[in-house]
């Protein structure tokens, strides 16, 4: 993956870049609020950063349930082979 | 009033054609039939204009009204784009079955009474199952299978529900109901099936992606939009609909992220977008009955261009799972940008379709000062992102190399993703046109600076997420649970106890009766002898000879009481 060779996109320096790239714009997203007002339909929707940090915490939270379902839920791809045959 | 020919029929007398035609021929029919089908549906007037007597009802086969003109015209479109996508590919036998399913479709937008709704609800059911099953493996003739019966009985609760309300009220008029009473819960929950709401919300992802990678294109659009119509023309403001799609939304995006199978992400977002408009139904204001519409318009674009992508993928690899794609767009680019403007729209992100769409329905969460309903539906907007905006083109497209060099899309299918592609973002940067077609005039402003800052924040963060917590999201080859398991294994082991309990009455009885045949053998073979006794064997008690005089002393005797009881009596 690290060979020169490899597509420039997938690149460590790429990736990289990428990555400061995608800083400065989530930077921007929340410091772009001093400037732009959010109108807010239940007080706490108006907060400073709130759609930034509701976004996150919402998608954290929604991964650890995903994961913490996963042992209950997940089964083989052959689970329903034998139970299905007709 | 002049009788108008249902635009269905077009559809209908098409699907017939596919197979006899060969070659130009039924390519002719092919793009021909949405196109003329198209122009019918802007031909039909609002209010009833073809009434057929049936019994004693009068049946309005043709009623049409802005909402109605709305779903039946990105059907046929639809029909069109995705009859492109197909064609070249697909069997003329699945063409010809997704035909006659987008009729069924387009016959249920025009349909002005209970009757002709469910003639063209079942025909729907009927030729949806066709294309599940042309996915030609046993795995989609199981499915299909399993596919047949939830919309059948799906569709006998809708049966009971109309027979129930046109006995009780004597109109088969669709007119909006609430669920007060029996029929029109019976109703409720026929409609419900088809939008895959809980409990029965595994039937979609069970099914879906078991077909063609152009038939599951066809399936996307149709049966969830069209119970989705449903409910607005029957249930609008109905408000338990917005915990079943409050819980839809949830579903959709927990089993996403627990998937392994490419169309099978897709078709769990299915069931979380359809999520979306079936809490805006249950809002019901005007508002919201128009982002339901807005949002099923666009949706129905994104979905299909989303499974075109996962189709293309899908038809040059063979490959259908997280585990084994990746990397393609080194030599998939095409497939991999229209597959990401179609995880931007359905994210709802700005200047595409999703976001002046999904945003309707958030707009009228809060106008209603509905808090919880509103922030769900935001953290849902975020979750949707995580499930298909980024993990879809992400675990096909990027995330590591796994060797495939697949070839790019044929000619006809780039070309149907990419006219989708610029009407998601035709719609997203110039939505006004498209919202004079929608059914209220409410004025809706799209962009605010504040409103795209506030969601650029949700999503934004969201794709942090994702990324941060990429080593949770490490996709594993298996399937989930879910509530099918009840009857797909606990009702079956329930039948197999059932089967092996009957089976050791059964053997009880078996022996029972045996041994009762046996004593009773035993009994005659005491009184009268062994049927293969010797000839000079030992007689049977009864068939022994016995002296006379002992037979003369027994009948005095008899006598005797005889005599004794006659005089004491």
């Amino acid at each position: 993956m690290s060979k020169s060779s490899d597509h420039w996109l997938v690149r460590p320096g790429t990736i990289r870049r990428l990555w400061q790239g995608f800083a400065i714009v989530l930077a921007l997203t929340v410091l772009l609020q001093l400037a732009i007002k959010v109108k807010g339909y239940f007080v706490v929707d108006a907060w400073f950063g709130f759609g930034a940090a509701f976004g996150f915490l919402a998608c954290v939270l929604m991964v650890v349930i995903a994961k913490l379902l996963g042992p209950l839920l997940k089964r083989s791809t052959d689970y329903y082979a034998g139970a299905d045959d007709d | 009033m002049t009788e108008l020919l249902p635009p269905a029929v077009v559809l209908i007398v098409a699907a017939a054609l596919i197979g006899p035609l060969k070659g130009v021929l039924r390519t002719i029919v092919l793009f021909a039939a949405p196109l003329i089908t198209l122009w019918m549906i802007w031909q039909v007037p609002d209010g009833a204009n073809a009434t057929v007597p049936f019994l004693d009802y009068r049946l309005e086969v043709v009623e049409g009204s802005a909402v109605r003109r709305l779903f039946a015209t990105i059907f046929a479109i639809m029909v069109l784009i995705g009859g492109l996508f197909a064609y070249r590919t697909a069997k003329w036998w699945e063409l010809a079955a997704a035909y006659a399913y987008a009729a069924g479709a387009i016959g249920v937008c025009f349909a002005g009474d209970l009757i002709t709704l469910f003639l063209f609800w079942e025909f729907m059911a009927l030729f949806s199952t066709v294309v599940v099953w042309c996915g030609g493996t046993p795995a989609a003739r199981r499915a299909g299978i399993r596919y047949a019966i939830m919309h059948l009985l799906g569709g006998v609760i809708l049966k009971v529900g109309i027979e129930g309300v046109v006995v009780h009220t004597g109109s088969v008029q669709i007119q909006p109901l609430l669920a007060s009473n029996f029929d029109t819960w019976m109703i409720l929950i026929g409609i419900l099936v088809n939008t895959a709401a809980p409990p029965v919300s595994a039937w979609l992802a069970d099914s879906y992606p078991e077909s063609t990678p152009t038939g599951s294109v066809f399936l996307s659009a149709f049966t969830t939009k069209t119970a989705v119509l449903a409910l607005i023309l029957l249930f609008p403001g109905e408000p338990v609909l917005v915990g079943i799609g409050l819980y839809m939304v949830m579903y959709g995006i927990i089993y996403a992220l627990l998937e392994n199978d490419i169309r099978r992400i897709l078709a769990y977002s299915v069931v979380n977008q359809v999520g979306f408009m079936v809490c805006a139904i249950g809002i019901g204001t005007e508002m919201a009955i128009n982002g339901a519409a807005a949002h099923a318009f666009a949706h129905i674009i994104y979905k299909a261009l989303l499974f075109m992508s996962a189709g293309v993928v899908v038809y040059r690899t063979g490959l259908n799972k997280c585990t084994e794609l990746g990397g393609l767009f080194r030599t998939m680019p095409l497939t991999a940008v229209c597959g990401i403007i179609g995880a931007l729209a359905i994210s709802g992100f700005p200047l595409t379709s999703g976001f002046t769409t999904k945003t309707m329905i958030s707009q009228a969460a809060a106008n209603e000062g509905l808090a919880f309903v509103y922030l769900m539906l935001a953290a849902a907007s975020a979750g949707v992102f995580l499930h298909a905006g980024i993990k879809f083109p992400w675990f096909v497209f990027f995330q590591k190399d796994s060797g495939l060099r697949p070839k790019d899309a044929p000619w006809n299918m780039g070309a149907a993703m990419l006219v989708f592609a610029a009407l998601c973002i035709l719609i997203g940067v110039f939505p006004e046109p498209f919202y004079r077609f929608l059914p209220y005039e409410v004025p809706y402003e799209a962009y605010s600076p504040g409103k795209v800052l506030f969601y650029l924040q949700l999503l934004l963060f969201s794709g942090l997420a994702f990324f941060w917590l990429l080593p949770l999201m490490k996709r594993t080859d298996t399937i989930s649970l879910d509530t099918d398991w009840l009857w797909r294994v606990a009702l079956a082991r329930l039948a197999t106890a059932a089967f092996d309990g009957l089976a050791t009455v059964g053997a009880a009885i078996g022996r029972t009766r045996n041994s009762i045949v046996s004593a009773i053998g035993a009994l005659a073979r005491y009184g009268l002898g062994s049927e293969r006794r010797p000839v000079d064997g030992e007689r049977g008690f009864f068939a022994r000879s016995w002296p006379i005089g002992l037979t003369a002393l027994w009948i005095a005797v008899l006598l005797s009481t005889y005599v004794l009881i006659y005089y004491l009596a």
